[in-house]
C-alpha cells in the first residue's frame, strides 16, 4: 500500500518491458538479481494482503547504491512476500547471507547457558555491550505495508505484553506522540529515543508514513532492556549495559525474549518465524536471527594496523562508528559486531563476538606494549 | 485473455461499486472470470486484517492542513473503502497531509488526487478542500472560465526601471494516464514519450529541444542550472510522502525553445509544468507567447488521439488541489524597497489579489527589495482575468513606489472582487 502505484491496474496494459525499472546506474542486492524476465514472470503477483512486486523494490529503485556499500534494495511488506516473490528473495537472500541457500535450515538458540565465557572482556577496552534483534507479529503487514489499524493493533498488543512483564524486566511504555518534555528529553540522554527515519532508504519503503502515529519506547526501570515499538519493524529488541559483561547481557536478552514470546502466545499470537528463514524481518539483510551482538571498545593501534579489515573479516565481525551504522570511529573507540545474521544461531553469532573481541582486545594489549601480533592472527571462521 | 484491456474498457462504469448489476448484462464466463478478477481487487484484499474506519482513521489533532480540517471521521469511514479505477484511494490521497502535520503560519493542502477521478470519486472531502483554499469556490455550484485569448490583455509593458522579469506558469495533465502520485512507470514514461512528441512539432521561435534528466551531458546539465531551468529531485516531504519522487530521475526531463522564453518541465510534481518568461517587463508578449504555445502543444497532442483532463467544474486538472481551474502564476520579479517597508505593503497586496515571495519562489526572503509579486488566485476566474489583475496590481506597485520615492503619501486600493 506505501504508494499510489500499488494497485494501479494500468500496470498490466503496458508491457514488462514497458514497465521495468532502469536499474543501470544501481549497486544493490535486488538490482544485480532483477532481471526483466523475472519482473515479467512476478509483476501480476500479490501476496494475500495486496503487497506487489513494485512495493517491493521500490526503495532500491529509488535509491541506487553506493559504490562502496551493497544495500539490499528491496524490502517486505508481510510474511508472505518472502514466499510468493521467492523467485527475486532467495537469490537476493543468497548474495547478501553468504551463499545461504533455498533449502537451507536456520537454527535458533536463545539458550544462553550454551554461551561459553562471555562475562569478563576487559572494561578497560569494553566500554558497553549490546544485543539486539527485531520480532514481527504473525498476521499483521510489516512496516512498509501496514494500515493505520494494524499499526495501533500491533502498539497496543506489544504494550499488553510488555507491561505484564516482571522483576528486572518491569518497565513502563512511553508512546512518541504522547511523550512530555521531560520524558523525550531523559529518553535522548539515555541515548533510547529513536527519531523518524531520514534515511532515503527507509522513506522510499513506506515505513515512515503516519508518524509518529502507534510508535514509542517501551524500557525496563534498570534501563537495560528496551523495545521499539513500529520503527523499522513490528519490535525492535535491546538488551545492553555498561562494561564488558556481554554473558549478563545476553542472558537477559534471551531471558526477555522469551517471556515476551510466551505473553504473546498466551494472547493467541505468535512471532513470525520458519525453519528456512528463522525469524522474518521486514529487510532481508535481518532474517535468521535478526542479531548484531556488539560492542564499544576501544581498539586505538589495531584499528591502525594493516591486517585490521583481514582480521575482522576472518572473525566474521563488522566495524561501525559509535553512532551506529554509517559513523565513524571517534577517539579509537568503535563498535564491534558479527556481521552474519542468517545461518548461524543467536548462540554461536554471540559466541563469535565474545572470542573476536577478546581477541582484539589481546592484539591491543600486545601493540600498546609494542610487541607483535602475527602470532595471534586467527583463521577464517 | 487479457484483464487489463477488460478493466480500461469498463472503467467509467465501474468507478463506483454498482459494478455487479451491469456485468451480469455482460453474460458468460468471460464476465465472470473478470468479476472475480475485479473483486480481488476493489475488494481490497481479501486476507487482510481489515478494522473498523475508527480503528483507522488518522490522529489529525495535531494538523493544520486544508485535509484536516475537513476530514470529519464520518466522511473518512464514508470514503475509505472506495477507490478510483485504477485503484488509487482515499489513504493514499491524504498520506501527505497525514505526514506532514502543517505549519501554524502556512496552511497547506494536504493531499493530492491519484487521477482525474480522484476529484469525482472523493469529491466529498475534495469539494469542501477546493472551497477553503480557493476562498469560497463551490465546485459543486460554480464554474469555472478558461479564457486564454491574449489578444485581450490591456497594457501590460512594466517601466523596467522597476520590473526585472515577467513569467507566467501553469500545469497540464494528459488525460487518461495517472498523475505522479499514482502513476506507474510505465504511464510517466507514456507521458515523456507523448509530450517530448508533441513538442517536436513546434515551430518558429517555439522550436526547441529536450533534455532528458537521465540521458543528459554534464554540459547540457550545467548550462541549464546556469539558466535557471534545471528542476531538482524534490526534496520537501510535501511532495515525498505524495509518492511522486518515486524512480527518479526516469521519464522525467526539460524541455525548453532555443530562445529560452519557453520552457516545459515533464514528470516533475504535475504530467507537464509549463512555463513563458522573459527578463524586462512585457508581461502581454509572455502570456501571448504562454497562451500560443498552450494552444499549439494542445493541438499536437490532439492530433495525436490525446487530451488534456479538463471539466468545466474544476478547469484545468492537475495534481495538488492548490493548482485547479487555470494553474496559473503569473509574477514579475519587481525592485519596491520602499513601498516593501511600508506597513500598509500587505494589506495593498491583499486587496489588489497579489502575494509576495522572494526571488527564489517559494519559501524564499526577498533579497535586495526585489520581490516575485503574482497572482493568489487560481480557481474561478480565467487566465486573461488573472493575468489582468497581476498587471493592473504590479502598475499600481510601481505607482505607489514612485510616489514614495517622491516623498509623497499612497492609499491602500479597494480591495477587487474575488469572482467576477
Amino acid at each position: 500500500m506505501p504508494f499510489g502505484n500499488t494497485h494501479n491496474k494500468f500496470k498490466m496494459n503496458y508491457s514488462a518491458e514497458q514497465e521495468f525499472p532502469d536499474l543501470s546506474q544501481h549497486n544493490n542486492h535486488m538490482a544485480k538479481v532483477l532481471t526483466l524476465d523475472m519482473y515479467a514472470q512476478l509483476r501480476d503477483k500479490e501476496t494475500p494482503s495486496g503487497f506487489t512486486l513494485d512495493d517491493i523494490i521500490q526503495t532500491g529503485v529509488d535509491n541506487p547504491g553506493h559504490p562502496f556499500i551493497m544495500t539490499v534494495g528491496c524490502v517486505a511488506g508481510d510474511e508472505e512476500t518472502y514466499d510468493v516473490f521467492k523467485d527475486l528473495m532467495d537469490p537476493v537472500i543468497e548474495d547478501r547471507h553468504g551463499g545461504y541457500k533455498p533449502s537451507d535450515k536456520h537454527k535458533t538458540d536463545l539458550n544462553a547457558e550454551n554461551l561459553e565465557g562471555g562475562d569478563d572482556l576487559d572494561p578497560n577496552y569494553v566500554l558497553s555491550s549490546r544485543v539486539r534483534t527485531g520480532r514481527s507479529i504473525r498476521g499483521f503487514c510489516l512496516p512498509p505495508h501496514c494500515s493505520r489499524g494494524e499499526r495501533r493493533a500491533i502498539e497496543q498488543l506489544s504494550i499488553e505484553a510488555l507491561d505484564s512483564l516482571e522483576g528486572d524486566l518491569k518497565g513502563k511504555y512511553y508512546a512518541l506522540k504522547n511523550m512530555t518534555e521531560e520524558e523525550q528529553q531523559q529518553l535522548i540522554d539515555d541515548h533510547f529515543l529513536f527519531d523518524k527515519p531520514v534515511s532515503p532508504l527507509l522513506l522510499a519503503s513506506g515505513m515512515a508514513r503516519d508518524w509518529p502515529d502507534a510508535r514509542g519506547i517501551w524500557h525496563n526501570d534498570n534501563k537495560t532492556f528496551l523495545v521499539w515499538v513500529n520503527e523499522e519493524d513490528h519490535l525492535r529488541v535491546i538488551s545492553m549495559q555498561k562494561g564488558g559483561n556481554m554473558r549478563e547481557v545476553f542472558t537477559r536478552f534471551c531471558t526477555g525474549l522469551t517471556k515476551i514470546e510466551d505473553l504473546f502466545k498466551n494472547r493467541g499470537h505468535e512471532f513470525m518465524w520458519n525453519e528456512h528463514l528463522g525469524y522474518v524481518l521486514t529487510c532481508p539483510s535481518n532474517l535468521g536471527t535478526g542479531l548484531r551482538a556488539g560492542v564499544h571498545v576501544k581498539l586505538p593501534n589495531v584499528s591502525k594496523h594493516e591486517k585490521f579489515g583481514e582480521i575482522l573479516k576472518r572473525l566474521r565481525l563488522q566495524k561501525r562508528g559509535t553512532g551506529g551504522v554509517d559513523t565513524a570511529a571517534v577517539g579509537g573507540v568503535f563498535d564491534i559486531s558479527n556481521a552474519d545474521r542468517l545461518g548461524f544461531s543467536e548462540v554461536e553469532l554471540v559466541q563469535m563476538v565474545v572470542d573476536g573481541v577478546n581477541l582484539l582486545v589481546n592484539m591491543e594489549k600486545r601493540l600498546e606494549a609494542g610487541e607483535a601480533i602475527n602470532d595471534l592472527m586467527p583463521e577464517q571462521k | 485473455m487479457k484483464e487489463g484491456k477488460m478493466a480500461s474498457s469498463f472503467t467509467r462504469i465501474l468507478s463506483s461499486k454498482r459494478n455487479v448489476g451491469i456485468l451480469s448484462l455482460v453474460g458468460g464466463s468471460v464476465a465472470a472470470g473478470f468479476l472475480l478478477h475485479r473483486e480481488h481487487v476493489t475488494a481490497g484484499e481479501p486476507l487482510r486484517r481489515r478494522y473498523p474506519a475508527s480503528a483507522e482513521y488518522p490522529d489529525l489533532r495535531k494538523h493544520n492542513n486544508c485535509m484536516a480540517s475537513s476530514l470529519t471521521p464520518a466522511i473518512y469511514a464514508k470514503l475509505c473503502d472506495k477507490a478510483t479505477p485504477n485503484g488509487y484511494t482515499l489513504d493514499q490521497a491524504i498520506q501527505t497531509g497525514v505526514d506532514n502535520p502543517g505549519h501554524p503560519f502556512i496552511k497547506t493542502v494536504g493531499l493530492v488526487a491519484g487521477d482525474e477521478e480522484s476529484y469525482e470519486v472523493f469529491a466529498e472531502l475534495l469539494d469542501p478542500v477546493i472551497k477553503e483554499r480557493h476562498n469560497g469556490y463551490d465546485p459543486r455550484t460554480m464554474k469555472h472560465p478558461t479564457d486564454l485569448n491574449a489578444s485581450k490583455i490591456q497594457s501590460g509593458v512594466f517601466d523596467e526601471r522597476y520590473v526585472l522579469s515577467s513569467r507566467v506558469r501553469t500545469g497540464r495533465s494528459i488525460r487518461g494516464l495517472s498523475l505522479p502520485p499514482a502513476c506507474t512507470r510505465a504511464e510517466r514514461r507514456e507521458v515523456e514519450r507523448v509530450v517530448v512528441d508533441a513538442l517536436s512539432g513546434l515551430k518558429e521561435d517555439l522550436t526547441g529541444k529536450y533534455y532528458s534528466l537521465t540521458l543528459m551531458t554534464e554540459q547540457e546539465q550545467q548550462q541549464l542550472i546556469d539558466d535557471h531551468f534545471l528542476f531538482d529531485k524534490p526534496v520537501s516531504p510535501l511532495l515525498t510522502c505524495a509518492g511522486m519522487a518515486r524512480d527518479w530521475p526516469d521519464g522525467r526531463g526539460i524541455w525548453h525553445n532555443n530562445e529560452k522564453t519557453f520552457l516545459i518541465w515533464i514528470n516533475e510534481e504535475d504530467h507537464t509544468r509549463v512555463i513563458s518568461m522573459e527578463k524586462g517587463g512585457n508581461m502581454k508578449r509572455v502570456f501571448e507567447r504562454f497562451c500560443r504555445g498552450l494552444k499549439e502543444v494542445e493541438r499536437l497532442i490532439q492530433e495525436r488521439g490525446w487530451e488534456f483532463m479538463w471539466n468545466e467544474r474544476l478547469g484545468y486538472i492537475l495534481t495538488c488541489p492548490s493548482n485547479l481551474g487555470t494553474g496559473l502564476r503569473a509574477g514579475v520579479h519587481v525592485k519596491l524597497p520602499r513601498l516593501s517597508k511600508d506597513p500598509r505593503f500587505s494589506k495593498i497586496l491583499d486587496n489588489l489579489r497579489l502575494q509576495k515571495r522572494g526571488t527564489g519562489g517559494v519559501d524564499t526572503a526577498a533579497v535586495g527589495g526585489v520581490f516575485d509579486i503574482s497572482n493568489l488566485d487560481r480557481l474561478g476566474q480565467s487566465e486573461v482575468q488573472l493575468v489582468q489583475t497581476v498587471i493592473d496590481g504590479v502598475n499600481y506597485l510601481i505607482e505607489c513606489e514612485k510616489r514614495l520615492e517622491k516623498g509623497q503619501d499612497i492609499k491602500v486600493p479597494a480591495p477587487i472582487k474575488q469572482f467576477k
